[in-house]
């Protein structure tokens, strides 16, 4: 808080020291000098407090972390430079991998979600198969145990030999990623889509919408707005999960951390590995802040009828 | 922001007080288990006073706990069941309880996977006889008894394949291998194939040979017993392409898992030396492993 002389308005004098028909250059009252220099010492003294304690805090924490009695042989276990070091190269190169699922499957999933949900919520008596069969996919794979879906089709889909059917396990475990994946975030879009209030679906049809266009120019971006928080919760999910596929052998970042685990006995790689993934999660929370601040912002110009 | 109250009883003071208290409880509830370092060896008295026949300070008194992998595969153990003392290692781990003082009813089998079995921590076991391969670096997470069989690692392919024509080691450096994680077998792969592409890991054999079975790798990397057994009776359309020599001349050993600084490691070490002296091991050895004849080696 600094006071600007130029400033006028915006704290007029409170009080009236200032007399009436003076000359138009605002002089400030020694009132609100002093009342300013003793908001600043106050904020002064509050970020003087606020670092001490933080500053005691750590030191404390510091103390009782280092000097507990196991701490020695933990640091040695989890934190030893020597694996990092030895890990962090392999757990990088097994990341690519699980980065490309990631956006490969992140794609699908979203894709093949949002006409599922499409799916489900369509109306007329002669879409209910559709619509049934929607609600049974969803209500299969979305209670079905990732882990066993990827077992499925990972190892047991090649047992089955069929023409042109790839043995790939990347490819394969992408597969079973995407089925569960899409269930999830299909009901993500499903609620979102019945958010929408109906007045909004029946002012765009009294328009002379018709019903697509009503979905897909009133109701979807409305729906797909609102959903983006759990959808970002979805896709960290997924993120995490792509290290499964590595039951087909494939070496992504968990699975390059097991190895050199196995070998080593010290669990420094997992630690490497767990906060590889945490780096990249974050960076992806701030973005989708940014793009939900953004679009809101492009809301609010559109400005209210 | 009104100045804290110089009352001792504030809630600031009471909850910085309980926040120190409690601080100070975890950080001595995570004091660690004290470490037994005293090496199996120096406390070693053949003399018998310390292996007590059937006294030992087992896990559980009386019982001799053992543990093994579940699946526990042919022919290590016949039909995934370690009590029927059928199959080279169940025989192994009889002989060794006999040698120690316990019946076959005082032995208790513990599931325990492979990885875990020789992974630093508290053991809930006596020994565990899993085809754990003896290594340094293992060693300094449990102890070992001494070696019970020699172990060589060999390559299975597909009958058919190319990868079944390899004759050397740098034919296999073009092939897709695979192996399963934490064994010896998959560092051989990445330590003395050194493939261009790299080795698939599987959680478990079992993975491995289907994927061998489907064509989703050439080849799998495996003890050599193990080998055979799978080529004659799991995947019959593979074969042996051959076996590695032994890395620094010393044999690959398969060695019981103890606890480290296991109070019991001298006594089983005895245990398993007695029975290789007096024949029993190579007896075991002929009636189980008999047809691990040996398989062309790769150079």
């Amino acid at each position: 808080m600094t006071f600007v002389k130029q400033e006028s308005g915006q704290e007029g004098s409170d009080d009236d020291s200032d007399m009436p028909g003076a000359d138009d250059t605002y002089v400030p009252s020694q009132r609100r000098i002093d009342r300013e220099r003793y908001k600043r010492t106050r904020s002064r003294r509050a970020t003087g407090i606020a670092a001490l304690s933080t500053l005691v805090t750590a030191v404390v924490l510091y103390l009782v972390v280092v000097n507990a009695p196991g701490w020695p042989r933990t640091k040695e276990t989890f934190f030893s430079a020597k694996y990092a070091r030895e890990a962090l190269p392999k757990v990088l190169e097994g990341l690519w991998l699980n980065v490309r699922l990631l956006l490969i499957c992140g794609v699908a999933v979203l894709v093949l979600g949002m006409l599922i949900a499409v799916a489900r919520t369509l109306r007329g008596p002669v879409f209910f198969p559709l619509r049934a069969l929607a609600a049974a996919y969803t209500d299969f794979f979305r209670g079905l145990p990732l882990i066993i879906n990827l077992m499925i089709v990972v190892l047991g889909v090649p047992a089955l030999r069929l023409q042109g059917v790839t043995v790939d396990p990347v490819l394969l475990g992408g597969t079973a990623l995407t089925l569960t994946y899409s269930a999830y975030v299909a009901e993500v879009f499903r609620a979102g889509i019945e958010s929408v209030h109906p007045s909004q679906r029946a002012a765009a049809r009294s328009l002379g919408l018709t019903n697509w266009q009503a979905l897909r120019h009133v109701v979807l971006p409305q729906a797909v707005r609102r959903q983006v928080p759990p959808l970002l919760n979805d896709l960290v999910s997924l993120q995490k999960d792509t290290g499964l596929v590595s039951i087909g052998g494939a070496i992504d970042a968990v699975r390059a951390a097991d190895i050199i685990v196995g070998r080593s006995l010290n669990y420094t790689p997992y630690i490497v590995a767990g906060l590889v993934f945490v780096a990249l999660t974050i960076p992806m929370t701030r973005f989708t802040d940014w793009v939900t601040a953004r679009m809101d912002r492009q809301r609010a110009q559109g400005g209210t009828i | 922001m009104r100045p804290a109250s110089r009352n001792p009883r504030s809630p600031y003071r009471a909850a910085s007080a309980a926040t120190a208290a409690l601080l100070a409880a975890v950080a001595v509830g995570c004091a660690p288990q004290p470490e037994n370092d005293a090496s199996g060896s120096a406390s070693a008295s053949a003399s018998g006073a310390t292996c007590a026949k059937g006294e030992l300070s087992t896990e559980a008194s009386g019982k001799l706990t053992i543990a093994t992998d579940s699946p526990a595969y042919e022919p290590w153990f016949k039909g995934d069941d370690p009590k029927n003392g059928e199959g080279f290692e169940s025989a192994v781990a009889y002989a060794v309880a006999k040698q120690l003082g316990y019946d076959k009813a005082d032995v208790v089998w513990q599931s325990v996977p492979f990885n875990k079995a020789f992974a630093p921590g508290e053991k809930t076991f006596d020994f565990d006889i899993n085809q754990v391969s003896i290594s340094d670096e293992r060693k300094k997470a449990v102890d070992f008894s001494s070696g019970y069989y020699d172990v060589r690692q060999a390559v299975i392919a597909l009958k058919d394949s190319k990868a079944a024509k390899a004759t050397s080691i740098a034919d296999l450096r073009k092939l897709h291998l695979g192996a399963q994680v934490g064994t010896t077998s998959l560092n051989y792969i990445d330590d003395v194939v050194k493939p261009a592409q790299e080795a698939a890991a599987y959680s478990k054999n079992d993975q491995a040979k289907s994927a061998l079975k489907n064509g989703q790798i050439d080849a799998i990397v495996v003890d050599l017993p193990t080998a055979f057994y799978i080529t004659s009776a799991e995947v019959t359309d593979a074969e042996i392409v051959g076996q590695f020599e032994n890395q620094g001349g010393a044999p690959e050993q398969f060695g019981l898992v103890l606890d480290k600084g296991s109070a019991l490691t001298s006594c089983v070490t005895d245990a398993v030396d007695a029975l290789r002296e007096d024949g029993t091991l190579a007896k075991i050895e002929q009636k189980w492993l008999s047809d691990a004849v040996d398989a062309p080696v790769l150079k």
